[in-house]
Formats: structure tokens, sequence, C-alpha cells
């Protein structure tokens, strides 16, 4: 100790546990091996303590009955359920249509928060009560208002809608709330030197929206956007409190029919299948799009 | 090399005073950035803007564009006020166009697309044309091998001159160019200049400004402290702040 420091080790002397480097000598094979072990001590442990349970039989029996999957999924309305693997088909649907209708309502309300001008003062003022009003609403409540309010007022052609619609209108009024946050994140990301490169080449106030800043404001937010849709996948199923037989309804109809919860667990397996093909398909949407600007691709 | 020529409209006459300030003030809050500028721009005159950051450069080309409100004073382009309330900014653009120092490409667009999306959306070009024009131009400052690429991957200098070709394409008559670097796009902005481009160009670099312009205002506080040609300013400055900050420059090494 040369210098007299605090009597620590010199350099040279670090490598005192014998155990060589963290992580990176043995290469990627030693981490591989170390984590397949790991996986399936823990998968054996989870699975362990479900069949050892004191009520493991019971609970395999209620929710994982294969048979009363089956019976579930493929319906019979003749002994008063239905199939739930038929009825997701209307969850897709109100999905589908909601999906469209949020991303323009989402988009013009944020336009509208964004707006300068002084005519537009009293839709800004509008459109924020309008978006703390919903995201402050629970969804259910905005379903149930809508799904019994509106028929009840006996309207011609709007108080006669299928309940999906009811639905569906709920749906889009709550999530457009969400989702014009959203996007009004995204077009605050985008930088005013960019509007101003825009304008400045000539470009009206329009073309520069439409063709430079929402292009780049989208892109910004499609991860959140896609996990906001992720999740509506999921809340079709709460339309099923207006009678839609929807699959979670399906599901529930079945259950109290033949006292049986597996058909629950058909309605999650189908769930799933439809929002991990979306969470990967958000994945691949960034990776491409990231990968198509590093290397300069063909467009 | 010939100017660019104009887009279709009316045409400015290409000779007498192109560019008319006077009296331009412009603040940012509580802070006066410009004050009093006065300044007169002759067709084919190619003028630069000395000065050390913050004196203003960037805002009096900005202002030029339309792109910053004025508080007070009036800029004429050919003898025709642009700052009235009336006046539709977008077809004053059409004449000026402006490279900004941070280039402000467009990140999500091809360099092709960056070049022909004002021709095509605000001039009212066909694409194939516009294209064409801007393959021409990419060509003649040796980015053609580039046109398919996105911003993210040219260098610095290839980003400037990508900008430089976007606004050409609009074909302005007077260019506006806030702080030049890179030495090729130098020599593009000398081709522009030996082609009769108006220009506007601020810069830190002394040596081209000696080189190319046919007078160089130095700006200091918001005020141009001095306005001469290149011959005189640099080798017998009348006010003391021009030899101050010119001192420093050749202190720095970049005289």
């Amino acid at each position: 100790m040369i210098l007299g420091g605090g009597g620590g080790p010199i350099p040279g002397s670090f490598e005192t546990t014998g155990r060589g480097p963290r992580l990176l000598s043995g290469g990627g094979r030693r981490a591989a091996a170390i984590s397949t072990v790991s996986t399936v001590a823990v998968l054996a442990a989870l699975v362990a303590v479900f069949l050892l349970a004191p009520g493991s039989a019971q609970v395999r029996h209620t929710f994982f009955s294969p048979a009363n999957m089956w019976q579930a999924f493929i319906g019979n309305p003749k002994k008063g359920y239905y199939s739930v693997g038929e009825a997701l088909w209307l969850n897709i649907r109100m999905f589908i249509a909601a999906e469209i209708l949020i991303l323009i309502l989402a988009l013009v309300i944020a336009l509208v928060r964004l707006s300068t001008s002084p005519v537009m003062f009293p839709f800004r003022v509008l459109s924020m009560i309008y978006v703390d009003f919903f995201r402050g609403v629970p969804l259910l409540l905005v379903i149930l208002a809508i799904g019994f309010g509106v028929p009840a007022l006996r309207l011609p052609v709007v108080s006669a809608q299928a309940v999906a619609v009811y639905g569906v209108a709920a749906l889009v009024l709550s999530y457009s709330a969400y989702v014009s946050e959203v996007y009004r994140a995204g077009l605050n990301s985008v930088h005013q030197s960019q509007v101003a490169a825009a304008r400045s080449l000539g470009l009206s106030q329009a073309a520069t929206l439409r063709y430079v800043v929402l292009p780049q404001a989208v892109r910004n937010v499609v991860p959140p956007l896609l996990n906001d849709f992720i999740s509506l996948q999921k809340d079709t199923a709460l339309v099923g409190v207006l009678g839609a037989i929807e699959a979670n309804e399906a599901a529930q109809i079945y259950s109290s029919t033949v006292f049986n919860y597996s058909s629950y667990t058909v309605a999650a397996i189908l769930f799933l299948l439809l929002t991990i093909p979306l969470a990967r398909f958000t994945d691949r949407v960034i990776d491409r799009d990231r990968r198509r600007r590093l290397a300069g691709a063909q467009p | 090399m010939t100017a660019p020529e104009a887009g279709p409209g009316a045409r400015p006459p290409a000779e007498g005073e192109a560019i008319r300030i006077e009296g331009l003030r412009k603040s940012f809050g509580a802070h006066e950035v410009l004050r009093g500028i006065d300044l007169s721009v002759a067709t084919h005159e190619v003028i630069c803007l000395i000065g050390a950051s913050g004196s203003g450069k960037s805002t009096l080309l900005r202002c030029l564009n339309l792109l910053e409100p004025i508080d007070a004073g009036r800029i004429s382009l050919w003898g025709q006020e642009i700052t009235g309330a009336e006046v539709d900014p977008n077809l004053v653009r059409k004449y000026i166009g402006i490279v900004f120092q941070s280039f402000n490409l467009f990140p999500h667009m091809t360099v092709l697309r960056n070049i022909t999306l004002a021709p095509v959306k605000a001039r009212g070009v066909s694409r194939a044309q516009a294209e064409q024009e801007a393959r021409a131009l990419l060509d003649r400052f040796g980015l053609l091998d580039r046109q398919s690429d996105y911003p993210d991957r040219l260098s610095g200098g290839q980003q400037q001159r990508v900008a430089i070709v976007r606004a050409l394409a609009m074909r302005p008559q007077i260019m506006l160019l806030d702080e030049v670097t890179s030495a090729l796009v130098l020599d593009v902005i000398r081709e522009l200049a030996a082609g009769g481009m108006t220009m506007l160009i601020a810069t830190h670099e002394m040596g081209f400004a000696r080189d190319i312009a046919n007078r160089v205002c130095f700006l200091a506080e918001g005020a141009i402290i001095e306005d001469a040609p290149p011959s005189v300013l640099f080798t017998d400055p009348k006010d003391e702040r021009t030899r101050r900050f010119l001192r420093r420059i050749v202190d720095a090494g970049r005289l």
C-alpha cells in the first residue's frame, strides 16, 4: 500500500471468491442450464402445491373437468346452455366495432383538446369534461346506464337496438376517454421543430398534422394503444350483464345450469387465445418499425 | 447552375430589393431577443449573420419565414409587406426556403419522401414529377444513393444537405440557412450563391463568411451592430463590440 489508502485490496486481488466472472464465462450454456433447472423447480413446486392441497380433487373437478369443459365449449341449447366458443364470436365482433370507433372518436377528442384556436374553446372544455367523466365512472356502470337507460327512453330507432349495440356504445364512450389521453401524449411527444419544418415548406396546418405529426405520434404510442386494446378485448365480457350471450355470460349460464365452473376455464382460455396473439403482434410491430428505421431499408 | 424558378402563381421580380426589414422587434416572454432590426437585402445578394450564440440570428431567420409572430416592425418581400394580418403565410413560404440548425428532417420518411412531400402536397406537383425533380437535386448534391434511406442513417453533413435539397425542391427565391458547418454543405452553398440565389446565412464559420458573403452583419444583443462587406468588417471593424467578438474568434483559431 504505497499510497496508503484505506488498506483495501489492490487491483488484481478483486477475484477472491474463486467463482470466476459472473454470468459471462461458461457462456450462454451455463446460464441456459441454470434457468431451465430453476423454471422446472418453480413449476414443479406450484403443481405440487396445487395437487397436494386438501381440496385439490374437488377444485380439479369443479374447474378443470375435461368433459365439462368440452360440453361448455360446444354448448347444448336443449339442455339450457350455449356454446362458449360460439359466444366468443360476439366478443370478437363487439371488440372490432368498438376498436374502430374508439380510434376515431379518441383522435377527435385529443385534437380538440390540443387545439389552440379561441373558436374551439367551448369544445376544449367539453372534451375535458368528457374525459374526466368517463375515466372516473366505472365501465360497468356506464354499460348498465346505457344498456338499460337508453331502451327505457323508448325513442324511435335509438331505443330499439340489440343489447350488444348498447354494450359497444358504452365501451366506446369509456375507452375513448382513455385512448384520447394516449393520443394526446403521442401528439405532444412530436417535437415542435417538426411542425416548424413542415410549415416552413408551405404545408398547411392540416397537411402538417396528417403527414408529419400524426404518423410520428401514433408510432410513439403503439404500445400503450395496443395495451388498451388488449384490455378492451377482455372488457367486452362485461356486456354480459345486459344479457348478451357473450363468452363470459355463456360460461355463467353453463355453470348455473350444470353446477360446474369448468365453463369459466374455457372462457378464460379463449380470452387468452385472443389476447396473446395481439400482444405478440404488438411486439412485432414495434420491432419492425425500429429495425426499419435503423437499417434504412427500402420503404 | 441557374436559380430555381418560382412556382406557379405571381412571380416576384428577380431584381431590386428582395427583403426589407424595418424596426423588427421580437420578445419571448420578458426577454427581448430582437431589438429593432433594420436590414435591406438585394436580389442575388448573400448576407452572412455572425454573432455569439443568443444574439438573435436564428430568431431573425425564423421571423423572416413567419414562423415567429413579430411584436413590432415590418418585413417586406419585393416591396410587399408580409407581416400584415391578411397575408397567407403558406404563400410567403413558397418563396422563402429555410434550413434549420437541427435540420428537422422527418424521421418517419425516406430521404426521397422528405423532399417530395411539400412539392406534392403544397405545390400540387404530381408525385412522379416531384420524384424526378428530387432525384435530380439529390444527384447534384451527391446524395442519390441515399434516396431510400431514413434520416437516422445519414451523417450530420448528409442530413444538412438533404434539408437544403428539401427546401430547394419548393423552388424558393430566397434561402435562409441557420448555422451551416460541414465542408460539403459549404460547397453546396457556394454553388447556390454562384447561381444567384438570394441568401441569408447565420454562421460561425468566419472563413466561409469572408469567402462567400457580399455583406456581413454582426449581431449582438438583438441588434445589428455592424453591417459591412467582409473585406471591411473582418479587417477594419468600426465598433468595439465587433472587434472584441472577432478577437475571441481569432484566439479560438477559427479565423
